[in-house]
């Protein structure tokens, strides 16, 4: 019995706290006063949901259509047969597996002959992207699900213009003949590297057996293609890992291609920096809507502490209606989340290949957590003031509880937030850019809002009675004004910092990649080539591009230690290490290079022993400068010294190198130079004679992975402006959330005012002259942030050149009166409107 | 002593100001025995809401006991106030303190369901009906006259059935006819009831309508404490 009574009585407390929260918030819904909250944490949870759906999703599909580039998901490649247990537990895990068996072997059309590049291939091949094929040489391409018929072979171009064969030709491949039936225009895993630089012969694996090519001592590079789902995927890479030969090389899908994972990383990023903004946009209007909450329900609470309400209870009432209102948002953000998802789906449709994989939900839960994280981080503190409300207040309105401390829970729930973040995004550097970015901007907000009090407080003399109404507000209302102009601020700075990204950086993005863009590149000119190769170009409307020396080294120690020796891991690194790499030097820093460290030399220094690295090399291999490098150049040894880094652009598709030389040091030592050029379609007729006139010359194609990248690109410029729409509705929000903060003491002033017989034109020019100074020093504070920050940005993880934009102190400065002017004058209309004795009466 | 339902032992409140602590009251004694009316007069800032809210646990003395039907608050936590009050103590007030958003019965109904009462809606409407505002019951306080909202916090206040009934000005914001009305009620339903009114005025004439009155100035308690009058 004993025991019972305090649970009964405890049950008893929760159902009351739980009728009367209900109760007060189907009231507070319905007098509009949650509004601004439910708005803001719909708005952060459609924006989280609605991104992370979406990218669930398109970085699903990206990575199908990076997985191109392998031809698969993963991929094994071996110089011996690879054992029949990888297909075994590859098929157990329920994955599609193909195999590609390749080796360089002539190819004869009688006594004619072409060098080629076998590849063999089982009917499954490709398992991502699709063979394009043609009726004749650099004709136009079709794709094609099928692969060649067994006696039957697909040729490349330069082989089918080398030999002069036409379609229905036999050709002779080792001790078996195959009929030509299509020209090989492309294989979805023909490299982006200079590996492959023989053209590509493409025959069924059933025919392997009667070329008699595939003997002990011959160079075949067997594969292993498998792809599937990405939990399948990454069983088998874990057993592979755990189970291959040490010459036995894995590839995936990240490693697979320098290019496009700079431009998916590039996109992603730009999405990540949307759903941030509208994250943090949502957590100031947040914080801004339970301020007033708070401020709304302290003559209730009064009231009811008054009459015997307990603190726990006001508390639990408070808590609980805070916690349906977040359950609610959730549910309805999650919901239009997906609807909007599908919005992106919709826009993006035709641009992404195949059918797309249902969104996971894991999306959902980080958006309950996030605004569980809002709500505990920015609404209880407003929340404990409110329970601490001393009764006394019903009859003394000007005592208020002590003032609690929100330092200390603001900053522990921005941590909690910027971990959310950081887990969501997983950019260290776009979280903490953006993150201090708008700290920053606050602080220098508030400071500046303090200025604007202190300074309206001594500037009341002069003008006219409207504008000492209102200015005398500004500085009247001290802290408040300092809030609303931290709100306006940073709501305007995020909208800004959004025209910026949208407008400034994906247009930089996109001019990085034109449409002129080399799409050709020509390797393997001899020196003595160059002279007649150039005029060739002229002579064909191909212009005179630069031409690069190539040298093949290898590098055989760091600072004395030999290769072999070095205590380095990762299979990217090793592979730095051990494989032969392609040099170059050059008098000027390439124009889309850039310098990291270091210093670029000058003519005093051509000749010396120099070398410049990239950064993926320098952290690849932990090098600092002023290391000493030795490289095995053609049997001859040279030591050189890392006197810069530079940061490649890979996406540039100009030529570029890991390393650089300066000119003097290596002179005799190229073997064969390199060059691009841009063909537009009705050039592609000058290729086949300039194959046939420069037979040693490979032309590598990279117009279909130029076309991939730039439908990411276009991909990610849709998809960024439709989620900066949720980050827009968050930004609007915070601007109502901000003019709405002092609506309440508008009403009562604005109503003595009238009382005191001043026309409502007197009073609405006050308040207007009120807000546009409010949104005229945010709007200029907005500038100057969004500039910093979109500087910020752009050097430090977009790589691109920031052009300043004299456009957004305009947009920012006229914007911001304008804007938070108008809308504060217009909101507060109604107030001014209202008959003086209703809102006193009210009070 | 026993049937002491208010008492303050030697209260007095001190508040920081910006001139350095300040004394709104004094070393105030004073006991209201049940069914007593009392009303404590003087004139503005004398200091009469300050004794009010210290007499009904609203604030707590910096010097001195209050205790109210026997339970002594400066034992008690905020909480245990709280409670004290619930069980004891209805207030009216100068400005109504009716809750907007909340319809007349609504109002009426809010103390009996803070203390748990099954039977909140029915009582409500009984007490609406005694102060005359059935037609009313499901008005929100801005349809109603400055009158009916206070007889909707009578209403309110009486509801519970409380021991002390306080009453700061309660026709302060009134007219004067309006105000004698209200007075009327007030009275009325103290008799009715059984409960004890502390009545805060600076109006003589309402104030010699109570048992007793209790003088204030500058925080100072007026001899003689007390006298009878008719
Ligand atoms: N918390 C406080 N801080 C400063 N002064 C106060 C405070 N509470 C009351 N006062 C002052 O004490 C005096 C008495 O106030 P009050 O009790 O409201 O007077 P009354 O109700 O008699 O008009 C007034 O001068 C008032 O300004
Ligand atoms: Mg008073």
């Amino acid at each position: 019995m004993r025991s019972r009574l305090p649970r009964i009585f405890l049950a008893d407390f929760k159902m009351r706290a739980l009728r009367f929260a209900l109760r007060n918030l189907w009231r507070d819904l319905k007098s509009g006063e949650m509004s601004v909250l439910l708005l803001a944490l719909t708005v952060a949870v459609l924006s989280l949901t609605a991104v992370g759906f979406f990218t669930s999703r398109i970085g699903q599909g990206v990575r199908a259509q990076a997985a191109e580039v392998l031809a698969a998901d993963l991929r094994i490649e071996s110089s011996s047969p690879l054992p029949a247990r990888y297909f075994t537990q590859g098929r157990t895990l329920g994955l599609a597996t193909a195999q590609v068996e390749s080796f360089p072997t002539a190819i004869f059309n009688g006594e004619k002959s072409q060098l080629a590049a076998v590849h063999a291939v089982t009917s499954s091949y490709p398992l991502r992207g699709k063979l394009r094929i043609a009726d004749s040489p650099f004709g136009v391409a079709r794709s094609t699900d099928h692969i060649p018929k067994p006696g039957t072979v697909w040729l490349d171009a330069r082989i089918v213009a080398q030999l002069e064969l036409s379609m229905g030709n036999a050709v002779r491949i080792g001790a078996t003949t195959l009929r030509l039936t299509q020209v090989l225009d492309y294989r979805p895993d023909q490299g982006t590297g200079f590996v492959n630089l023989a053209p590509a012969a493409l025959l069924n694996e059933a025919d392997i057996a009667a070329t008699q090519l595939i003997a002990p001592g011959s160079r075949v590079t067997y594969s292993a293609l498998f792809a599937g789902t990405p939990q399948s995927v990454a069983a088998l890479h874990d057993y592979l890992v755990l189970n291959k030969a040490a010459g036995e090389r894995l590839r995936e899908v990240e490693e697979s291609s320098r290019q496009l994972n700079s431009a998916i990383d590039r996109a992603s990023r730009f999405l990540n920096l949307a759903n941030l903004a509208s994250v943090l946009l949502a957590a100031v209007a947040v914080a801004m809507g339970a301020r007033r909450y708070a401020a709304r329900h302290i003559e209730t609470v009064a009231l009811m502490k008054c009459m015997g309400a307990a603190q726990g209870l006001v508390l639990s009432i408070s808590l609980i209606e805070l916690s349906v209102l977040a359950i609610f948002a959730v549910l309805a953000g999650a919901a239009l989340g997906y609807l909007g998802q599908w919005g992106l789906v919709w826009l993006l449709h035709g641009l992404i290949q195949g059918a797309l994989p249902a969104p996971s939900f894991a999306p959902v839960v980080i958006a309950l957590v996030t605004v569980l994280a809002m709500l505990v981080g920015f609404a209880l503190p407003p929340l404990l003031q409110l329970k601490n409300t001393p009764p006394i207040r019903v009859l003394r309105k000007s005592v208020d509880s002590a003032p609690l401390r929100y330092g200390l829970s603001y900053g522990l729930s921005l941590a909690a937030l910027a971990a959310i973040l950081w887990a969501l995004v997983r950019d260290v550097e776009l979280v903490a850019s953006v993150f201090l970015g708008v700290l920053g901007v606050g602080a220098v907000l508030a400071l500046a809002g303090f200025g604007l009090v202190r300074i309206t407080g001594r500037l009341r003399g002069g003008v006219g009675v409207a504008w000492r109404y209102g200015l005398a507000n500004v500085s009247r209302r001290g802290a408040g004004s300092v809030v609303q102009i931290v709100a306006f601020g940073t709501g305007l700075m995020v909208l800004l910092l959004l025209a910026v990204v949208r407008n400034d950086l994906l247009a930089d993005w996109r001019r990085s990649l034109p449409s002129d863009v080399p799409n050709n590149f020509l390797i393997n000119i001899r020196p003595e080539e160059r002279q007649p190769l150039n005029q060739f170009l002229q002579v064909h409307g191909l212009g005179q591009p630069a031409m690069y020396p190539m040298i093949r080294a290898r590098i055989t120690a760091i600072n004395g230690v030999p290769s072999e020796a070095l205590k380095i891991t990762g299979d990217v690194a090793r592979g730095y290490l051990e494989r032969e790499q392609n040099l170059t030097w050059a008098a000027d820093l390439m124009q889309d290079n850039q310098l990291m460290a270091g210093r670029w030399w000058t003519p005093q220094d051509f000749g010396k022993a120099l070398v410049s690295v990239s950064s993926e090399y320098q952290e690849a291999l932990h090098l600092k400068l002023g290391d000493r490098l030795s490289f095995d150049i053609a049997g001859e040894s040279l030591k050189v010294e890392v006197v810069s880094i530079r940061k490649v652009r890979w996406d540039s598709f100009r030529p570029n190198f890991f390393m650089v030389f300066p000119p003097g040091l290596l002179d005799g030592a190229a073997g064969t130079y390199m060059t691009s050029v841009y063909l537009t379609p009705d050039k592609r007729p000058a290729l086949a004679r300039l194959v046939r006139e420069f037979p040693t010359v490979s032309v590598f194609d990279v117009d279909a992975i130029l076309s991939q990248i730039r439908a990411i690109m276009d991909r990610a410029s849709l998809a960024v402006q439709y989620v900066f729409l949720f980050t827009l509705v968050a930004g609007v929000i915070v601007l109502l959330a901000a003019v709405q903060a002092t609506r309440d003491e508008r009403r009562y002033e604005s109503a003595i005012l009238r009382t005191l017989g001043a026309s409502r034109r007197t009073v609405l020019q006050g308040v207007a002259a009120e807000f546009g100074a409010l949104g005229f020093l945010s709007g200029t504070l907005a500038a100057v942030g969004a500039t910093s920050i979109g500087w910020l940005l752009a050097h430090r993880l977009f790589s691109l050149e920031y052009r300043f934009n004299p456009y957004i102190w305009i947009l920012g400065l006229v914007c911001g009166t304008l804007l938070v002017g108008l809308a504060g004058t217009l909101a507060t209309r109604r107030v001014v409107n209202t008959p003086p004795i209703v809102s006193l009466r009210e009070d | 002593m026993k049937d002491l339902v208010l008492h303050a032992q030697n209260i007095s409140k001190t508040v920081a100001s910006p001139e350095g602590s300040l004394t709104i009251l004094a070393d105030v004694t004073l006991s209201v025995r049940a069914g007593e009316t009392l009303a404590i007069v003087g004139a503005s800032g004398a200091g009469k809401s300050t004794l009010l809210a210290l007499l009904a646990g609203l604030d707590s003395p910096t010097t001195g006991r209050v205790s109210i039907a026997g339970v002594e608050l400066s034992m008690l936590s905020e909480d245990g106030r709280a409670a004290v009050r619930g069980r004891h103590v209805g207030f009216v007030f100068q400005s109504f303190h009716l809750i907007p958003s909340l319809t007349a019965i609504e109002n009426v109904m809010l103390p009996l369901e803070l203390a748990n009462r099954r039977d909140a809606r029915a009582a409500a409407a009984q007490a609406l009906a005694q102060v005359g505002l059935t037609p009313r019951v499901g008005h929100y306080p801005k349809q109603l006259s400055g009158g009916e909202q206070q007889r909707v916090a009578i209403a309110r206040a009486f509801v519970t059935h409380p021991a002390v009934l306080f009453a700061d000005e309660p026709t302060g914001n009134l007219d004067t006819t309006t105000g004698q009305r209200i007075c009327d009620l007030l009275f009325e339903l103290n008799r009715s009831t059984g409960s004890t009114l502390v009545l805060v005025t600076h109006d003589r004439a309402l104030a010699a309508r109570c048992g007793r009155l209790f003088e204030l100035d500058a925080g100072h308690a007026v001899a003689p404490a007390a006298h009878l009058s008719g």
